[in-house]
């Protein structure tokens, strides 16, 4: 009977495997879960489900396929939200009121909606008239104006029957969607890898030690080397402030996830475009300033320098003089940058835009000019492309 | 069978879920992957189990440097070298500089024993791959004796990750899996009850509201967890903090005493500090 469960995950965009299900059978063969349906929910999720942030969807899944499977399940629909109304209709409505949810059909008609919107609707909604969302008038959701509305996700702690687990849906928060997978941005970014000896002589050099010792007419002559580092150093200046706030979060939790395929790695901050400083504290972005010499003398030419920013911004802030949206910069952003590209040749720009909006903004293509058409879009293809560029 | 199921203990406070997970995991002789935030207790779950099932442990703690050859055998040939050139006769066997790793031992154990792989994502992207026939199989060989290793009894196998690496799928696949989410405040009463038995009612519940009001503040980068929350309570057990203190219902919101048991990141003592700060303006200005 599960088979058909099976690939409702799997259409559902779980990635479960025949394994996983054989498991599964074999697990409940063993009765483990013959006692409640609760159980049942467990054990596939502990089986099924390997990544926290599939969770919720695994919930929504399970829910919407064994509806109506135990009986106690089918409470769900009546007794809750009932229970809800009925305290809403105690605090807010008139007899008027209540005679015209009357004539909506009553609250079962209602809840029976409900539900079938919830199965229908699959995003965050605000504002309009059917879906569930808040601030709309549909009588489901929070804050609306319609006067049987529903609220939703208030009164849900109060339902403590376990056999509703999945619909409580705990792990809402946990489901990301990110487009990129650390472990992808790992793996592209695993490219940039280059293993040089450095450091305490602690590993044995077994090609040595034969070699010397058989010079040394037979004596043992032991041989050390240092264990293979990675040698990779990378710059990472990021754009911040505006529309860029999103994609730097990402960026900075990508890249300090991935620090250890790095031997150093160091953030700057920079807003639109590179002047004569950066910082390294966005709060303190006034106070504490890192002037943009200083790192080009401080950091080594075999520094890789990543530019992260949306590149969009008018073009006087790059090309000419007192063209910065917050201060006077003596010389034009490009001077700047030219400098750093000067100074670290292997430079890249990594860009959150979609490629096909580049040439629609000439800003873009001042910097792809600049960068010598270095610039990648941040998505896993193109920081594959990006890192062959570094190397 | 009724008594090798593993259930909550006098010190641990185990879920249903968790309870059924591990099950599934000791019956089926599969290995169980837990995460969660840290602090909810992944590591102490394997002690637990090992403790409620009367089976002997065997911790593997994973570091960056770690390989997974470490946990099967390493062939010490410095030793034999250095053997050789003293003319000493164990020389002749190779199998005298074969050291034993985790596994190994866990493998060659009498009764079935628990083995804990701790932090499995701290170590190299590779690692979990390196380690898939050995935990399928519960086998490996020994290439320098020509000896094929296969557990005596299979052990059961627990590994927590701390979500700082993501886990191939082809690892994934072969294991149950647990998140450990954030206990409510229900389950977080008995586990305060199971490690302070004699804590006033009164405390515990003023506690526990700073607490989540605490880890309600948006955007700190850490949020305290349970094993905050523990050494938080002990702290202030033994500086006799009264009651008042903790109560932040007040007009005047404080910060919570010997807050530095429960944030534990610079920024977000800062952040803390500015929203305490915030509201306690608003509280302080006329009624408009």
């Amino acid at each position: 009977m599960l088979i058909p469960f099976f690939y409702q995950l799997r259409e559902g965009g779980m990635k479960t495997s025949i394994t996983e299900l054989l498991t599964l059978l074999e697990a409940m063969q063993s009765g483990l879960a013959n006692d409640s349906v609760d159980d049942f929910y467990y054990l596939s999720r502990a089986c099924l489900v390997k990544d926290e942030s599939k969770l919720d969807r695994f919930d929504r899944i399970f829910a919407a396929y064994f509806k109506g499977v135990d009986d106690s399940l089918s409470d769900l629909l009546q007794d809750i939200p009932e229970e809800w109304l009925r305290r809403q209709a105690e605090l807010h409505l008139s007899d008027e009121e209540k005679a015209q949810i009357e004539a909506m059909g009553g609250f079962e008609e209602l809840m029976q909606a409900l539900q079938e919107r919830l199965d229908e609707q699959d995003e965050r909604h605000e504002g309009g008239s059917r879906w569930i969302g808040t601030a709309g008038t549909s009588p489901f959701g929070a804050y609306g104006f319609n006067p049987e509305g529903v609220r939703i996700g208030q009164a849900g702690s109060r339902n403590r029957s376990a056999v509703k687990v999945w619909d409580r849906r705990e792990y809402r928060n946990l489901d990301d969607s990110l487009e990129l997978g650390t472990r992808n941005i790992k793996v592209a970014l695993r490219r940039l890898r280059k293993f040089a000896r450095e450091g305490a002589a602690d590993q044995l050099d077994l090609a040595d030690t034969i070699d010397k010792t058989a010079r040394n007419a037979g004596l043992l002559d032991i041989r050390m080397v240092p264990e293979r580092h990675n040698a990779v150093k990378v710059l990472l200046c990021l754009d911040i402030g505006g529309s860029m706030d999103d994609h730097v979060r990402v960026c900075e939790e990508l890249f300090s996830a991935a620090s250890s395929e790095f031997k150093h790695l160091e953030y700057f901050y920079f807003h639109n475009f590179v002047y004569e400083n950066f910082w390294k504290d966005n709060r303190r972005r006034h106070a504490e300033k890192i002037p943009t010499l200083d790192i080009t003398h401080k950091y080594a030419s075999d520094y890789k320098l990543i530019f992260v920013g949306d590149a969009t911004m008018s073009p006087y802030e790059i090309v000419y003089a007192g063209g910065s949206v917050e201060h006077w910069n003596d010389e034009p952003g490009s001077v700047w940058a030219q400098r750093l590209l000067n100074t670290y040749p292997k430079a890249i720009w990594l860009n959150p835009e979609p490629r096909q909006r580049w040439d629609y903004t000439p800003s873009t293509k001042i910097i792809r000019d600049i960068m010598d058409d270095r610039m990648y879009p941040l998505t896993v293809a193109g920081l594959d492309d990006g890192m062959k560029a570094l190397q | 069978m009724a008594d090798d199921k593993f259930k909550s203990t006098e010190t641990y406070v185990a879920t249903d879920d968790l309870t059924l997970a591990v099950n599934a995991a000791v019956t089926l002789q599969r290995p169980i992957l837990i995460k969660g935030e840290p602090g909810t207790g992944k590591t102490q779950l394997a002690l637990e189990v090992a403790s409620s099932l009367r089976k002997p442990l065997f911790e593997w703690h994973i570091k960056s440097t770690t390989k997974a050859q470490q946990g099967l055998y390493e062939y010490d040939a410095v030793a034999r070298l250095r053997d050789s050139q003293l003319g000493d006769d164990r020389v002749h066997d190779i199998s005298n500089y074969i050291v034993r790793g985790k596994i190994w031992e866990a493998f060659q154990c009498d009764e079935q024993p628990v083995l804990l792989i701790d932090e499995i994502d701290k170590a190299d992207i590779e690692f979990p791959n390196d380690l898939l026939q050995e935990l399928d199989r519960m086998e490996f060989f020994v290439y320098e004796t020509k000896q094929l290793v296969k557990a005596a009894h299979r052990p059961i196998i627990i590994i927590t990750s701390n979500n700082e690496k993501e886990l191939p799928d082809a690892f994934l696949r072969r294991c149950f899996f647990h998140y450990i989410k954030f206990p409510d405040q229900d389950t977080m009463r008995s586990i305060v009850d199971v490690h302070f038995p004699e804590l006033k009612k009164s405390l515990l519940s003023e506690a526990l509201n700073a607490f989540y009001k605490v880890r309600d503040v948006p955007g700190l980068k850490k949020k305290p967890s349970t094993s905050e929350l523990l050494d938080w309570i002990k702290l202030l057990l033994a500086e006799d903090i009264p009651l008042e203190a903790l109560r932040t219902e007040g007009t005047r919101k404080i910060i919570p005493p010997l807050y530095g048991a429960l944030l534990k990141n610079e920024q977000d003592v800062h952040l803390f500090e500015q929203l305490v700060f915030l509201d306690r303006r608003s509280d302080n200005s006329p009624n408009s």
